[in-house]
């Protein structure tokens, strides 16, 4: 519908609430549990159903094309930095995928900005960004500019 | 009014949207403005907010300079045919040769990029594109964005950017309301980063019913790049760039992998090659210079996205439908069948849950494609926005005024979506944007631009005055009804935004007109524009939800009215298979060869258009080499 809420399953911990990107995801208050408030207006995104800590958070295919029968389940694991994937045709067929979400644990390996040395003067001068020139090419090559790459703006058509 | 109001002051850079432009804003924002307080409005949960909600399979924009793959002049050059020689080639110069060290720094955070096992570069689906399992590509940037941020408002929808009053045309903020508790919120700001969404769902999508939601941009994209910055004034570029793109039928899957990695190819219901056989004609209609498979097969030059799509449509309106993706002979290959579905279940899950529902196995059976209905926006292969000034060691003076990506008002900057004339930035040269216009904000406070900023309390209050008028609206008149959404006195967001779907589907050149249009047919569209906006006066929100519906159809509403002046400006087919003016059928170089410039003015809700230069940085064609096919 698209998103659709195994009401047994469903605690209500809201988790699917903060996350949903188009405010759809919403907790019944009489029975408190969630369900999609807005179903065309549901991209199919499945951020709810990855953030569902029970599972209790399913897709169908939109009604207006999509028959009956089938699923694409998931299941995200930010401990292990993958993501598991089983598909499942109306005729029972059945695919499953794993890939990696990230190389490197959550949470250590941004940089906090704040405590860099901060940028001098010749740098706020300059057209560079933050650790650049080196992360352009990783190594000493300089930013490109028109003169040296032997460039002029020039005016008319061109093709 | 019951909802409390709550002023965060002494704001340096407030960053409204939290997309890949907001996030990259917000994380360099903090290196040049070590001291400054930055500030996200976002209207979502940045953890999965914007276009990348979902993910990306691809990086759509790297030049590998670093393993002598491209240089940004190459780029240029490709962006520029793409779009039929109308870009702004300052800032894509400049998008372009950043935007390495922003996918550099994505690796070292953690972002799986793919590899070629033989070079060690990057694992390449097309020339401009790298592969990677980019499922957590949004909530990687957004952990960057959160430790260079102050605060972070989630769930605030900005419905109007707050203007000084001791200077005409400075912004000082914006103000919005919190989409849970209701609250008012109101920004007090040296500057603001406009890094909201582009527009999905201003014209009629092709499904009804729940699927009219399953469209190919997220369907909270609502324009407020737009709204915010036309509502204030600022200066438009190429409105009438709309794209509409050839996906996978009803999933919207993109086809860009396919055809590049996979090495996919399209076929009639025939399962014949039909696109060579419309270039003739159509090279009549746009000149050889735009159009010339020979010189696309001796150097890089691609066919434009937006020609290949007339030929689509034009066999699809021989009655040689459908179009079909050649599936069957890559997916005989188990890795590039697991390419192909992970391709999708990483960005456009919708996809692999129709193949699912339709026991479409695309091993055995090829899929049906079609084109989808228009979107607008500034950060994919269009390049709708706003009129920024160039970076000052590139630009010439028509495109230079101080401080890079700043719009036509001042201490107003742009990013992603918010730019226009930057096409095929993607999500990379969209966060790049955002490094940018953060940097050009911190130096224009620290030139003193933003001292004596003055807001009144009366602006503020008018404002939130005006943000609560459908709820108020809706308490009034809902006693005219006992139950149900028949109301002679309001219509509420969702029968707005069908109105304004089918208005702009019929008068704007939409899918069910084949994308034609002409001048009288526009006319048209801007007369029942303007009473729709008299409607949208007695908008009625039953709830907050619903309120923020109410703004995002507002912000559709003035994205969709500006499309409509720019479409009506530009008096030729400068895209066709983008869209057709009927009355104007052939590109006018002589005419035309210029970029479309729009204001709005805020008082009068008067448009006044101009033609700005299109300057063109390299030329034409580079050495030969394999021909390649231009990303969708």
């Amino acid at each position: 519908m698209p998103t659709f809420v195994y009401m047994t399953r469903c605690d209500g911990c809201g988790y699917c609430v903060d996350i949903c990107p188009s405010d759809i995801m919403h907790i019944d208050e009489t029975t408190r549990r969630a369900y999609n408030i807005e179903p065309n207006m549901c991209w199919e995104c499945y951020s709810c159903v990855k953030a569902c800590p029970h599972h209790a958070i399913d897709v169908r295919g939109y009604a207006d094309f999509a028959p009956l029968g089938h699923s694409v389940r998931v299941d995200r694991d930010e401990e292990r930095g993958t993501i598991a994937w089983k598909i499942k045709f109306r005729d029972g067929r059945e695919k499953n995928f794993l890939s990696p979400i990230t190389t490197k644990p959550w949470g250590k390996h941004i940089p906090q900005l704040a405590d860099v040395p901060a940028p001098d003067q010749s740098m706020r001068d300059s057209q560079l960004l933050f650790n650049e020139p080196k992360y352009i090419r990783m190594d000493e090559g300089d930013l490109h500019t028109l003169e040296a790459a032997g460039l002029k703006l020039k005016e008319g058509v061109y093709y | 009014m019951a909802y409390k109001t709550i002023v965060e002051d002494n704001i340096d850079i407030l960053v409204c949207g939290a997309g890949l432009g907001g996030t990259g804003a917000a994380w360099e924002a903090r290196f040049w403005g070590q001291d400054k307080k930055v500030v996200i409005a976002e209207k979502a949960n940045i953890d999965r907010s914007g276009a990348v909600a979902q993910g990306l399979y691809a990086i759509n924009c790297y030049m590998g300079t670093r393993w002598g793959e491209n240089n940004p002049e190459d780029h240029v050059r490709y962006a520029r045919i793409d779009l039929m020689g109308m870009v702004r080639e300052d800032l894509l110069f400049d998008m372009a040769r950043h935007v390495d060290s922003t996918v550099h720094q994505f690796e070292e955070w953690g972002l799986p990029l793919m590899r070629d096992p033989k070079t060690g570069a990057y694992q390449r689906e097309g020339r401009w594109q790298i592969m990677i399992h980019g499922e957590s590509y949004k909530p990687i940037v957004a952990e960057a964005a959160k430790k260079s941020a102050d605060t972070i408002y989630n769930r605030i929808c900005v419905t109007h950017l707050l203007m000084d009053e001791s200077k005409e045309n400075r912004v000082a903020g914006a103000v919005g309301f919190n989409v849970r508790t209701g609250n008012y919120h109101v920004f007090k700001s040296k500057t603001v980063i406009v890094a909201a969404g582009g527009a999905s769902m201003i014209f009629k999508p092709r499904s009804v019913g729940e699927g009219a939601g399953r469209v190919w941009y997220a369907p909270w994209s609502s324009g407020s790049a737009y709204g915010l910055l036309i509502n204030a004034g600022a200066k438009m570029t190429q409105m009438e760039n709309r794209i509409v793109l050839a996906r996978f039928k009803d999933g919207y899957g993109p086809v860009g992998a396919y055809f590049l990695h996979l090495k996919t190819r399209t076929q009639n219901c025939n399962g014949e090659e039909y696109e060579s056989k419309w270039w003739p004609q159509l090279q009549e209609m746009v000149g050889k210079e735009y159009l010339d498979p020979e010189a696309s097969h001796r150097t890089h030059r691609p066919i434009p996205t937006c020609l290949r799509n007339h030929a689509f449509l034009n066999e699809v309106n021989a009655g040689r439908g459908p179009i079909h993706m050649v599936t069957m002979e890559a997916f005989q290959d188990p890795h590039l069948e697991e390419v192909g579905w992970e391709n999708f279940l990483g960005m456009t899950v919708g996809q692999a849950v129709l193949w699912a529902a339709t026991d479409v196995d695309p091993k055995n059976e090829n899929p049906e494609l079609t084109t989808s209905e228009p979107y607008v926006m500034g950060s994919h292969a269009t390049g709708c926005g706003a009129w920024c000034s160039g970076p000052e060691d590139v630009s010439p003076p028509e495109y230079f005024w101080g401080y890079n990506r700043m719009t036509s008002v001042e201490g107003l900057f742009g990013a992603g979506d918010a730019v226009g004339g930057t096409p095929h930035a993607f999500s990379s040269g969209s966060f790049t944007e955002g490094r940018l216009a953060a940097k050009a904000a911190c130096k224009y406070i620290d030139d003193g631009k933003a001292d004596g900023i003055r807001v009144s309390d009366s602006q503020i209050n008018k404002r939130k005055e005006e943000i609560y008028k459908p709820l108020e609206h809706y308490k009034i008149y809902r006693n005219e009804v006992v139950a149900g959404s028949v109301n002679p006195n309001y219509i509420n967001p969702r029968q707005g935004l069908d109105r304004l779907q089918k208005l702009m589907d019929e008068y704007c050149g939409g899918v069910t007109v084949s994308y034609m249009t002409n001048e009288k047919l526009l006319n048209i569209g801007l007369k029942k524009m303007h009473i729709l906006e008299e409607d949208l006066d007695k908008l009625a929100a039953e709830d907050i939800h619903e309120l923020l519906r109410a703004w995002e159809l507002k912000h559709r509403v003035r994205t969709a009215e500006s499309v409509f002046h720019h479409t009506l400006f530009r008096k030729e087919t400068r895209w066709p298979g983008y869209y057709y003016r009927g009355d104007y059928m052939k590109l006018d170089d002589k005419n035309w060869h210029h970029l479309t410039v729009s204001r709005r003015d805020p008082k009068t809700g008067e448009y006044t258009m101009e033609k700005a230069p299109c300057y063109h940085l390299v030329d034409k064609d580079e050495a030969p080499a394999e021909p390649e096919k231009a990303e969708a």
